[in-house]
């Protein structure tokens, strides 16, 4: 009942019924922070709410509806778009965060393929 | 910053995850740990049981149910359930003639403490959409056929209002206990796309 966590993901744990709670890492840190923030008093939830309708309204809107929908990614988004507005941090200093990460380990592209999954 | 691939390839979401969790930490704004706990807590204790205990209990109590129909949050509280997304809950019967079933349509509200975080199905664009359009039909897709008599009432969650469903408790469970009756509600019998099957 108290097993570790799988932070790799590959061996995450189900949720009640049958079904994962989550399906890579980075979605439960999206979720995490958002909830974690918000009960600090970082934001009202329905500002955060207000915010993922536009995010997921703006794919409907834009969208054929046969690519790509990822929640959490319109969830992440969201929460970006709020921390930005508030000036909290802002989406440059994210993206240029973002790409300093990618650099980390010299000459290695972290968009094709995962390396760290292949057994 | 100008580098190849710096502007015209936006950053995974994997990638500005871990960018905006540096940033916040660093600020002092999120703690680590206190995030770590928050998913362990919805990976392994929050979840449709909560609700199938309160369901199970206003079976069982007929002044629980009149609580739990009137002030659906505060009920649910008696049973030690709250927190996150657990304001402004209502909670609705389902009857032989009357269905009801749950959907968010601008997003995923959800009624986190009595039913964890929604499956992927409730917050797909399709569900979202086609449910209220044609609920007869897509309840039908996922199982649950309804007949022509029976009236389908689609509930849209929001920030204000988060629904939860009392299912019909099925023939042949009088003799059960309220503890023998929490293992047969399911997750989707609470949102009302399913009904409780007797053992």
């Amino acid at each position: 009942m108290t097993a570790p966590l799988d932070v790799d993901g590959v061996a995450a744990p189900p949720r009640a019924n049958g079904e994962l709670l989550f399906a890579e890492p980075w979605q439960s840190r999206a979720f995490g922070m958002a909830v974690t923030l918000h009960e600090a008093g970082a934001f009202t939830w329905p500002r955060f709410q207000a915010a993922l309708i536009a995010r997921i309204g703006a794919w409907e809107d834009t969208a054929d509806q046969d690519q790509h929908w990822s929640y959490y990614e319109h969830w992440l988004a969201a929460l970006e778009d709020v921390l930005d507005e508030q000036g909290t941090v802002s989406h440059d200093e994210i993206a240029a965060r973002a790409h300093a990460l990618a650099r980390l380990p010299a000459d290695h592209d972290h968009r094709d393929g995962r390396h760290d999954h292949h057994h | 910053m100008t580098a190849a691939g710096g502007a015209d390839r936006a950053p995974s979401a994997a990638l500005r995850t871990a960018a905006l969790e540096q940033l916040l930490v660093e600020r002092g704004l999120v703690d680590p740990r206190m995030v770590d706990a928050f998913i362990a807590n919805y990976e392994t204790n929050v979840g449709p049981l909560n609700g199938a205990k309160v369901v199970a209990r206003a079976w069982t109590d007929p002044d629980y149910r009149r609580r739990l129909l009137a002030e659906g949050t505060a009920a649910i509280k008696e049973l030690g359930f709250g927190g996150s997304q657990g304001e402004h809950i209502v909670v609705v019967e389902n009857t032989p003639a009357t269905h009801n079933v749950v959907v968010c349509t601008l997003c995923s509200c959800y009624p986190w403490p009595v039913l964890g975080l929604p499956p992927s199905w409730y917050k797909d664009p399709a569900y979202r959409a086609r449910m209220v359009r044609e609920p007869r039909t897509v309840l039908a897709e996922m199982g649950l056929e309804l007949g022509d008599d029976v009236q389908i009432t689609v509930r849209d969650s929001t920030s204000e209002v988060r629904w939860l469903v009392l299912p019909e408790r099925p023939a042949g469970t009088e003799h059960l206990s309220e503890e023998e009756l929490v293992p047969l509600i399911t997750r989707d019998a609470m949102v009302g796309v399913a009904k409780v099957a007797a053992p």
